[in-house]
């Protein structure tokens, strides 16, 4: 997917270099391992926008100067000094002229603006889909995500994997939104803009993340009472890491080796519990899809949509109690005892 | 403030407050409606089960009596405007008449609706839709009515004068409004939604 | 004749005890249909949720200062941040506006009172009882997690989350069934304004005469009939569909939820205009006597008011670029949400215009409004940005919006009502508000302000979505989020000290007399307060500016106005 560039927002990409000191405030608030930052673009809508954000920056910078200008000015100019209170100044009612001309700018700089902004609309939304896509479908829920990738035969939570696309291999990832329950919104700031998942309206967007790594973003439409930790992380993979990543996810459930009791334990309780009822887990009697799949939970570096880490202490308070790390997450507390909860903790360390 | 200058005006006119309030309401009420109307018609042929609009007989004579209540309604303003309370009072009697046989003809309406088609407002979306857009109307036009009944009340008294007669156009345009919407209400649900 | 004395009729009865005395007082104040009495019951109501909201917006932000925060329980949080909304833009933005129209139009016309008195006080009433009620989930009503019932959908409510599967308690209802109470009255109220302006100005007040607040307050009930109306009937709507089984917003029955977002910004866009015009009709009237001008280039600004209105009506959707409209769909909101910015940065020009070539007295008044044309340029100018769809992929939903509609709202509405609080005080209560106290609230809360929301901006860019009780520690904001909620603190204190200035001027502020600022419309004509009657005799008018023309009789308006 090559980046379009169009003319006139090249030249301005010189005129703003001034601007690239924005550029820093990723820099500023960094120390911080991830800053979702909009001025760090890296996937093509991404960087479009920025462009063109920059663009609209100069314009509006501009009419800034004038007015604020002017508006400076005249407080120093037209303060009322002492003994002034003798005469009211000219009274000035109007001017048909200055009128005219302060409407007709502002309607050329829309005009302006607004091909330019059209520009950038068509590009993106309408951007066709290339054969070497990836499809990604993601279902909203609260307060998780579910990525499943039909060609792949994948369903996953919470963490998406993508190859890298660069120009000479373009492997965009097409992503399909749907909502199981209420509103939600995928926003990854740094690979593009947000698009809504709305029940019973499917939307669709796209992104080609040009360099590998961890991108994060959340949830960005309020849908409910733990939308705050509905948070996303994005891999962008080398097309090797992306080809084991699926291969191993394309794998069913890990069956836990047999000299492990604890585990095996863990799995037996794992399935005559309630757990069943919500999680699946490939390769065994949990077919549930009211929560994440579980299949390969050890793929991930977060439990509960980001909530907390995934380490065996957190997975046990979580089992016992979701509310410890979000209260008010739909999973209810298993009520297991400690024992239990420490076999089912050790099964689920096995599901890689 | 007496040293306001008095200048000999021109004739100094102005709207009768009543009437520029009641286009006002009209107005607001108009922008509830067209809500209303535009779920309708964005639901039109949404819903995933249960009856349909085919099942609706279109109510004619319930239109014919609620249109012919606005000509009574004219009839009553003209004869106060001249005085003549009587028969402002006949026609405003017959006004009110023609709107209850238009509520009373709804109200068979729906009674068939619910009971033999089963259709209620949560069947589908087709009867939510249905029941809050025609059910919107009659609520108006019986707030229509309560106000008609209570200048019949005071006509029966004798209190009624052709010095009302402003008012009487102005509650009239209430009136007129209600039939105008019953036009659009009736041509999106019995004609287009059909 | 201003020296002869008519009896008043309302004044207590002197031979009364200061019990019975003080009872009469409040009973008048409870029956009254005077609109001075009403307005300043809507403006002192707004001023109370004001301070409510304030603590709201407080507790807010002591949960956002650092990340991980256990000030407030999620639910707590979402109640708040809900009800800081909610309350104000209804209980804060409208009845200020009302209270500001009520008092105003009818003395600026020259009229004893509005013109359905009794309907007056009725919409109030409607008014204050719906916020009474909106505050009573607080308290009534376990919810879900035994919080109170405050409503906690966010103040668009959006569907499905309000449907009575995912919002159980009685939360979404209190904020449905309030606002179809407060709804009711603000309808009475813009019917009547529209009445008042239209059928009682007096002799030779031509409506190109009226004063331009008069005008903004006429366009502003224009807009709200046809705005609020739909809030309703989407309300009435979300109660049928949690209460009836009905399936407008039910998607699994075919319902859809962007007809509710639909339906609720086609209310929601024109309800932010319905807050600024008022708040431009009393810069409108401020700037030009502070800088002892007419204004500049009067029938223009009544041109650009109205154009608002109508434009303001076809841009809702800007609220929705990311619900995944088509492109045809994006460009025409973006087109359109565009062009509004044409007729309001005329106004702009024409405020700076009228300062231009002034005397200007910078008076707290007058410090506001330059303040507010300072801040109003800025939230168009981050307005157009919003504007441009794709940046909006980005910006919706992040802090940075919240900065904009905080510069539009705080930062010119807010500073627009202060500076008519200061202005009209005065006439309203007989005494002028303290000069010294109004420069340390104007400079502290000009200062948190800044702080608070030109920071947010920063905020929004580097990725923080709007909506959450907290944030991740990892993410680079925590050091902004700080310095917002420090902010938040001093304009906290400024609005303490404006509350005190109106409390103790009441008391010991200096006489006003009937015209302290030497101003020009027919309210400085009348004493302060004026009488229940307004004016003696009914005025004549023969420009827009009366008094000047009684000031400078060698050189009256009439002679150049057309």
């Amino acid at each position: 997917m090559q980046p379009r560039w169009s003319f006139p927002l090249t030249r301005f990409r010189v005129l703003v270099l001034p601007l690239a000191c924005m550029r820093a405030m990723p820099s500023i608030a960094q120390g911080a391992l991830t800053t979702p930052s909009i001025l760090a673009p890296a996937s093509t809508p991404a960087h479009q926008i920025y462009t063109l954000s920059q663009f609209v920056l100069v314009i509006t910078g501009a009419i800034f100067v004038v007015v604020a200008g002017l508006l400076a000015f005249i407080i120093i100019k037209f303060h009322a000094r002492k003994g002034d209170a003798e005469h009211e100044p000219a009274q000035v009612y109007g001017s048909t002229q200055v009128e005219l001309a302060w409407t007709v700018i502002p309607v050329l700089i829309v005009v302006v603006l607004f091909l330019t902004t059209a520009r950038i609309i068509f590009a993106i939304q309408d951007a066709p889909k290339p054969q070497s896509a990836v499809d990604v479908t993601v279902i909203g829920h609260q307060f998780w995500w579910e990525f499943r990738y039909p060609k792949l035969g994948i369903v996953t939570a919470n963490e998406l994997h993508v190859p890298v696309s660069t120009p000479m291999m373009p492997r965009p990832a097409f992503l399909q939104l749907l909502s199981a329950d209420v509103d939600h919104s995928f926003w990854v700031p740094q690979l593009g803009g947000k698009t809504d998942l709305i029940p019973n309206h499917p939307n669709a967007m796209w992104i080609d993340p040009q360099s590998t790594g961890l991108y994060v973003g959340q949830c960005a439409q309020f849908c409910g009472v733990e939308h705050a930790k509905m948070l996303l992380r994005v891999y962008v993979d080398t097309p090797d890491q992306f080809a084991a990543w699926v291969k191993a996810q394309q794998q069913p459930g890990t069956q836990p080796d047999v000299t492990n009791a604890a585990a095996a334990a863990g799995r037996h309780v794992f399935e005559t519990q309630a757990c069943v009822n919500c999680h699946t887990i490939s390769g065994t009697a949990a077919k549930g899809v009211f929560g994440p799949d579980l299949t390969h939970l050890m793929s991930r570096a977060t439990i509960a949509a980001g909530a907390a880490g995934n380490t065996p202490d957190n997975l046990r308070s979580w089992i016992q109690d979701p509310n410890t790390f979000k209260p008010g997450a739909l999973m209810p507390a298993m009520q297991l005892n400690d024992v239990e909860t420490n076999e089912v903790v050790a099964y689920l360390a096995t599901l890689r | 403030m007496s040293t306001i200058p008095i200048f000999a005006d021109e004739n100094w006119r102005l709207p009768s407050r009543g009437r520029v309030a009641m286009l006002s309401l009209i107005i607001g009420e108009t922008a509830i409606f067209t809500i209303f109307v535009v779920a309708y018609v964005y639901y039109i042929g949404a819903s995933k089960y249960g009856p349909t609009p085919q099942i609706l007989d279109v109510p004619w004579f319930n239109t014919v009596c609620l249109l012919s209540s606005s000509i009574a309604i004219v009839f009553a303003e003209r004869a106060i405007e001249r005085g003549r309370i009587r028969a402002f009072g006949a026609c405003w009697a017959l006004t009110m008449l023609l709107g209850i046989v238009f509520l009373a003809g709804t109200a068979i309406e729906w009674k068939r609706l619910i009971y033999t088609d089963g259709l209620s407002i949560r069947t589908n979306l087709f009867g939510t839709t249905f029941y809050s857009l025609v059910g919107l109307h009659a609520t108006h036009v019986v707030v229509g009515l309560f106000m008609l009944s209570l200048v019949m009340i005071f006509t029966l008294l004798g209190r009624v004068e052709q010095r009302h007669t402003e008012r009487i156009q102005v509650l009239s345009l209430y009136w007129h409004f209600v039939d105008a919407v019953w036009v659009v209400v009736f041509t999106v649900v019995y004609i287009v939604g059909k | 004749m201003a020296d002869q004395t008519f009896p008043i009729p309302g004044t207590p009865d002197a031979s009364l005890s200061r019990g019975a005395a003080l009872l009469e007082q409040l009973h008048s104040w409870v029956v009254t249909v005077d609109h001075k009495k009403l307005g300043i019951l809507y403006i002192v109501y707004a001023i109370v949720f004001l301070l409510v909201a304030g603590v709201e917006a407080l507790a807010i932000r002591i949960q956002l200062a650092i990340p991980h925060n256990h000030f407030l329980s999620p639910e707590l949080y979402n109640e708040f941040f809900t009800m800081h909304g909610t309350t104000m833009v209804f209980l804060v933005g409208m009845t200020f506006i009302f209270g500001f129209g009520n008092y105003l139009v009818p003395l600026m016309i020259g009229a004893r009172d509005m013109a359905f008195p009794r309907l007056n006080a009725f919409s109030f009433w409607m008014t204050a009882f719906g916020g009474l009620l909106l505050y009573f989930s607080f308290v009534g009503g376990f919810g879900l997690y035994g919080m109170g019932a405050a409503p906690d959908v966010s103040w668009w409510a959006y569907a499905p989350l309000t449907a009575k599967a995912f919002s159980p308690g009685h939360n979404t209802d209190y904020w449905a069934l309030s606002l179809i109470v407060t709804g009711f009255g603000t309808l009475g109220a813009a019917i009547n304004t529209l009445a008042t302006a239209f059928s009682m100005r007096c002799r030779g007040m031509t409506l190109l005469r009226m004063p331009l607040f008069v005008w903004l307050m006429v366009v502003t009930s224009g807009l709200t009939l046809i705005v609020i109306t739909p809030l309703t009937a989407a309300q009435v709507m979300l109660i049928i569909d949690r209460y009836l089984g009905g399936h407008f917003f039910d998607t699994q029955a075919g319902g859809s939820a962007t007809v509710w977002m639909h339906f609720f910004w086609i209310f929601g866009h024109p309800e932010v205009y319905v807050l600024i015009l008022p708040a431009f009709g009393i810069a409108s009237e401020v700037i030009p006597v502070f800088s002892r001008k007419a204004i500049f280039g009067y029938p223009a600004m009544v041109a650009a008011s109205v154009g608002i209105a109508f434009v303001s009506l076809s841009v809702w959707a800007h609220h929705m670029f990311t619900i995944g409209m088509t492109s045809v769909g994006n460009a025409f909101f973006a087109l359109s949400t565009m062009m509004v910015g044409i007729p309001t940065g005329i106004k702009i020009f024409n405020w700076v215009a009228t300062m231009w070539g002034g005397k200007i007295r910078f008076a707290t008044p007058m410090l506001f409004c330059t303040a507010f044309v300072f801040q109003f340029l800025l939230a168009g100018l981050t307005g157009i940005m919003l504007a441009v769809a794709p940046w909006n992929w980005q910006l919706h939903n992040s802090y940075f919006v919240i900065a904009h509609f905080h510069y539009t709202l705080t930062g010119s509405f807010v500073f627009c009502i202060f500076a008519g609080i200061y202005y009209w005080y005065p006439k309203i209560t007989g005494r002028m508000l303290s000069e010294k106290l109004g420069k340390w609230h104007f400079w502290l809360f000009f200062l948190g302000f800044h702080i608070t929301f030109d920071t947010m901006h920063f905020l929004g860019i580097i990725g923080m979505p709007r909506s959450i009780y907290t944030y991740e520690p990892d993410r680079g904001w925590n050091t902004l989020n700080m310095i917002v909620s420090a902010g938040g603190f001093l304009q906290g204190i400024a609005v303490l000290i404006f509350a005190w200035n109106l409390f103790d001027s009441y008391f010991n502020g200096s006489i006003a007399g009937n015209d302290p600022w030497d101003a020009w419309t027919l309210e400085w004509s009348t004493p302060s307060p004026p009488p229940d009657y307004n004016f003696a005799e009914d005025p004549v008018v023969r420009s827009r500016r009366p008094l000047w023309d009684l000031k400078h009789p060698n050189d009256p308006d009439w002679k150049y106005e057309p």
